[in-house]
Formats: structure tokens, C-alpha cells, sequence
């Protein structure tokens, strides 16, 4: 009993040593917040031109474009966007980390989102473009009022999961040197030589926040399913 | 038909993946067993095997860091020979350096070379053997910085590697910000594209790294000195007693002076 109080104090309270942690976890929510905007306003706008060609062929070069882009990002790991977002697009700018984490986050989340969003957009019937159009709105219109608020109810479990693994993926900011939560823990770590407090904080309170992000998702998916009826 | 094809193909190059580590074993064993069989019973009892694993980070030119696909340097040659001290084979694990102590004190490894540090935090969770080498935490600046002293530092943005005593004692700096990167060379990066004033180090990769990028310089004036020494775990009496037993007859014969001498040139 003594042993555990004497380790929770050196791991937590000697040196203040709990602010490595709450900063850290303050870090980590600025950092999945921002690249959670980006990765919606991203994956949108790619699934959009998606979609568009595929249903009509029309933006041929801005497909292409996308499809590069996904390619791309999909197919390279998280943390080595990171370090080229960091070391070689700003190689020669003192930027500041948070920024460099929010973008190479964004860009890479975008990706996901792209695929989840069209893939929503895609499991709407074609009959109901078809109808829209011939009721006289434009296929904008058409897209605004008629298919993305269905396209958005199927696809949101499948948005919350990919927010859930931002949120996590968020902890190899530490290799640019950024105080991140999981880099808070490290800090800690290598102070005291302890895995197992550290560790476990860090575990629980990514844990919690993955938890209180879920609920939230499933009060909004029950609120969306009441039209259904 | 193909995916048969495949298969068989996949087969082939595991039995010979596998074939490669067999012959490689069986290579090692035999005077493995020679040497054990001269070494007193207390060896082989060590001998579930006859390794003695080193947990190191290799990226600490000259102490440890890769060459040609293989992990070389002070570090690992010192081990070496405390290996080939107590009849055994040395197995290099090579991780972060702050999971070094850690691997240590669960067992994962026998014993950490890392050029460590003999501190109070880690002295109390692990034992350390004699000293094999002095050090110097420097510091490394641009060319045109305005730092002149190791005072200057103080409000300045420093780069350090994680866990590394720069690390811990840059702490005591007076209103620095202090950036932890996983690897020193990350941290001499971060320096070199202006991101930070200065980089706090171990004075021979300092060297390394100052060689190797241009408009880098060390500050003559030293930041602490220390000594390095070989970290094993504190339930592990009898390894300390043998490792430190294999240092001092290394010291005796000139050995150590040797290992060093071939990676750091004198001044």
C-alpha cells in the first residue's frame, strides 16, 4: 500500500509532474479539434468531385487530382507525413508544432473521410438524383437537399469511428516534439523509470475521451433516426 | 493453379529464411559451449543459452549507431568484450532511450549500454557498474548565434533527446523551453532549419553532428561533466559483480583505451 502511494507520488505529484499529463491532453484535444475541421472540410470537398464524376463524368482533372491525393495519403504512414510535414515542407520556417501536427492530421483524416463521405453519397439511389432533376432543381440543389442529409445519417458511424482513430493516432505528435498527451506520459517515463503509472494514466484518459466521444455520437445517431419513423 | 504456384513459392522462401537462422546458430554454439565449458559453474548458470542481451539506442554516434546494416561503436564493442569476458554472446536490442532503464529493470535486457549517465533518479531503480568512459554534455549552436556562454541560454527554445541527462538538467535552465525529440539528431535537425536557439548533447555525437552539418558549432564551454557507465538490474548482483570484474580487466590490459582511442581522436 505504501509502495503504491510512494509510486503515485513520484509520478505524479514530486515535481509537479501531473502538468506533463493535463498539458499534454490539452495539446492532444487542440491538435484532434483543428484536424478534425480540416479532415471534414477536406474529405468533403474531395468526396463531392468523387461522386460528381462518377455519377456524371464531368470534372475529369480535379478527379484525377483527388485520386492522386488519396493515393497518396492513404498509402504512406501517418507518422512519416508527420516528420515530412514538419522537417521538409517547413524545413526552412520556424513553424509552430501544434500547426504542423494540425495539417499533417487534417490532410491524412481527410483522405479517410473522402471515402467514408462518398461511400455515403454513392449508397443513395440513383432514382433520386434522377428525380430531383426532373422536379427542376440543379444537380447542386439536388446534392444539398436531397442526398446529403441521407447520405450523412449512413455514414455517421462510420465518421465518428474515423474521429475515435484521429483522436488516437494524434499520439505520435512526439516525434516532432510535440507535448501530446502520449508524450507526456514519455516525459514522465523517463524521469522515473515507472511503465506502469504513466502508461495506464495516459491509457485511461484517452479511454474516457474515446468513450465521451462515442456517447455523443450515438445521442446524435438516435436524434437522426427519428425521421424515420 | 497460380495461387498454388504462390504458396509453394512462399514455402520455399521460409524453409529458406528459416535454413539461414539454423546455420547461423548452430555456427555460434559450438564456441559458445567451448568457452562456457572453461568458465566457472556460476557462468553457466547464466548460460540459459549464453547470451547477454544489451539494450541500447543507436543513434549515439560514436558510442552506438548504425554502420552498413550493423550496430557498432564504443558501446558495442566494450560489451563485446565483456561478453567474450564471461564466455557468453552478446544480442543487441536496440529502442528509445528512455525505455533503456526500463527494459533493464523487467528483464527484457541484461544489461544497458547506452553512454548512461549515472543519476540519482535512475540510481534508484537500477544499480550501475564502475565507470568506462568520461563525458561532457556541450552544446551545439548555428554559427552566427548570439550565445557565448552556457548562461545565454537562459529564455532560449533548447532541443534535447528525451530522457538524456541534457534533458534533465536542462530543466534547470531559467526560462528556456525545452523540446524533447526522440533522437538526437532530430533535435540537431530542428537546430539547423532555425526552429530552435540550441541543441543540448553528449560532447562526441555533438562532434558527429556538427561535422556532418554545416553551420553548426559547440560551445567551448562544456555544460556538465559525467561519466558513463553499464546499467543492470537492481536484483542482478552477480551480473554487476562480473561486469565490473570484466571492466577492470579490460582497463588492466589497455583494451578500453584501445576501443576508445579507435572511434574518438585524441585533440
Amino acid at each position: 500500500m505504501e509502495a503504491l502511494s510512494n509510486a503515485i507520488y513520484k509520478n505524479f505529484i514530486k515535481d509537479d509532474r501531473w502538468r506533463y499529463i493535463t498539458s499534454g491532453l490539452g495539446v492532444t484535444l487542440k491538435v484532434t479539434f483543428f484536424a478534425v475541421l480540416i479532415g471534414i472540410l477536406l474529405g468533403f470537398l474531395v468526396a463531392i468531385v468523387r461522386s460528381t464524376y462518377d455519377r456524371t463524368g464531368k470534372m475529369k482533372i480535379l478527379n484525377a487530382i483527388c485520386k492522386l491525393y488519396l493515393t497518396v495519403i492513404r498509402g504512406t504512414p501517418v507518422v512519416v507525413q508527420l516528420l515530412i510535414i514538419y522537417f521538409v515542407v517547413f524545413a526552412s520556417t520556424n513553424v509552430s508544432k501544434v500547426l504542423a501536427a494540425v495539417l499533417a492530421f487534417g490532410i491524412n483524416s481527410g483522405a479517410y473521410v473522402a471515402e467514408i463521405c462518398r461511400s455515403g453519397i454513392m449508397s443513395i439511389d440513383i432514382g433520386q438524383l434522377e428525380a430531383g432533376r426532373s422536379l427542376g432543381f440543379s444537380y447542386a440543389q439536388t446534392m444539398w437537399y436531397v442526398i446529403l442529409p441521407q447520405a450523412f445519417k449512413n455514414v455517421l458511424p462510420a465518421l465518428g469511428n474515423e474521429f475515435i482513430v484521429l483522436l488516437k493516432e494524434t499520439s505520435v505528435a512526439g516525434y516532432i516534439a510535440l507535448e501530446d498527451l502520449t508524450k507526456g506520459g514519455d516525459i514522465i517515463r523517463s524521469r522515473t523509470y515507472n511503465a506502469f503509472f504513466p502508461l495506464m494514466a495516459v491509457a485511461g484518459i484517452y479511454l474516457i475521451m474515446v468513450l465521451i466521444f462515442s456517447h455523443f455520437v450515438t445521442l446524435l445517431e438516435r436524434r437522426l433516426k427519428q425521421s424515420e419513423r | 493453379m497460380k495461387k498454388k504456384i504462390l504458396a509453394l513459392m512462399l514455402v520455399c522462401s521460409m524453409a529458406a529464411a528459416l535454413a539461414a537462422c539454423g546455420s547461423k546458430e548452430a555456427a555460434a554454439e559450438p564456441a559458445a559451449e567451448e568457452t562456457e565449458a572453461a568458465e566457472d559453474e556460476a557462468a553457466e548458470e547464466e548460460a540459459a543459452g549464453g547470451t547477454l542481451v544489451m539494450a541500447t539506442n543507436a543513434e549515439f554516434p560514436p558510442y552506438e549507431y548504425h554502420d552498413n546494416n550493423e550496430i557498432v561503436g564504443i558501446d558495442v564493442e566494450i560489451a563485446q568484450s565483456i561478453a567474450e569476458e564471461l564466455g557468453m554472446t552478446l544480442q543487441i536490442e536496440d529502442m528509445a532511450f528512455d525505455s533503456i532503464i526500463l527494459a533493464v529493470n523487467s528483464g527484457k535486457a541484461d544489461i544497458g549500454v547506452a553512454g548512461m549517465t549515472v543519476t540519482e533518479d535512475r540510481l534508484e531503480n537500477v544499480n550501475f557498474s564502475d565507470s568506462y568512459a568520461t563525458a561532457a554534455q556541450v552544446v551545439i549552436l548555428k554559427e552566427d548565434s548570439e550565445i557565448a556562454t552556457v548562461d545565454d541560454l537562459a529564455g532560449k527554445t533548447i532541443g534535447v533527446q528525451l530522457g538524456t541527462t541534457g534533458d534533465i538538467y536542462a530543466d534547470d535552465i531559467e526560462d528556456a523551453t525545452i523540446e524533447r525529440y526522440n533522437k538526437g539528431f532530430e533535435a540537431v535537425q530542428a537546430l539547423s532549419q532555425g526552429k530552435i536557439d540550441a541543441v543540448i548533447i553528449d560532447r562526441e555525437p555533438a562532434k558527429v553532428f556538427v561535422e556532418e552539418n554545416e553551420g553548426l558549432k559547440i560551445l567551448d564551454e562544456e555544460f556538465t561533466v559525467e561519466e558513463y557507465a553499464i546499467a543492470i538490474a537492481k536484483d542482478n548482483e552477480e551480473l554487476l559483480e562480473k561486469v565490473n570484474g570484466a571492466l577492470a580487466a579490460l582497463k588492466e590490459s589497455g583494451k578500453l583505451d584501445e576501443i576508445i582511442a579507435k572511434y574518438i581522436t585524441a585533440e
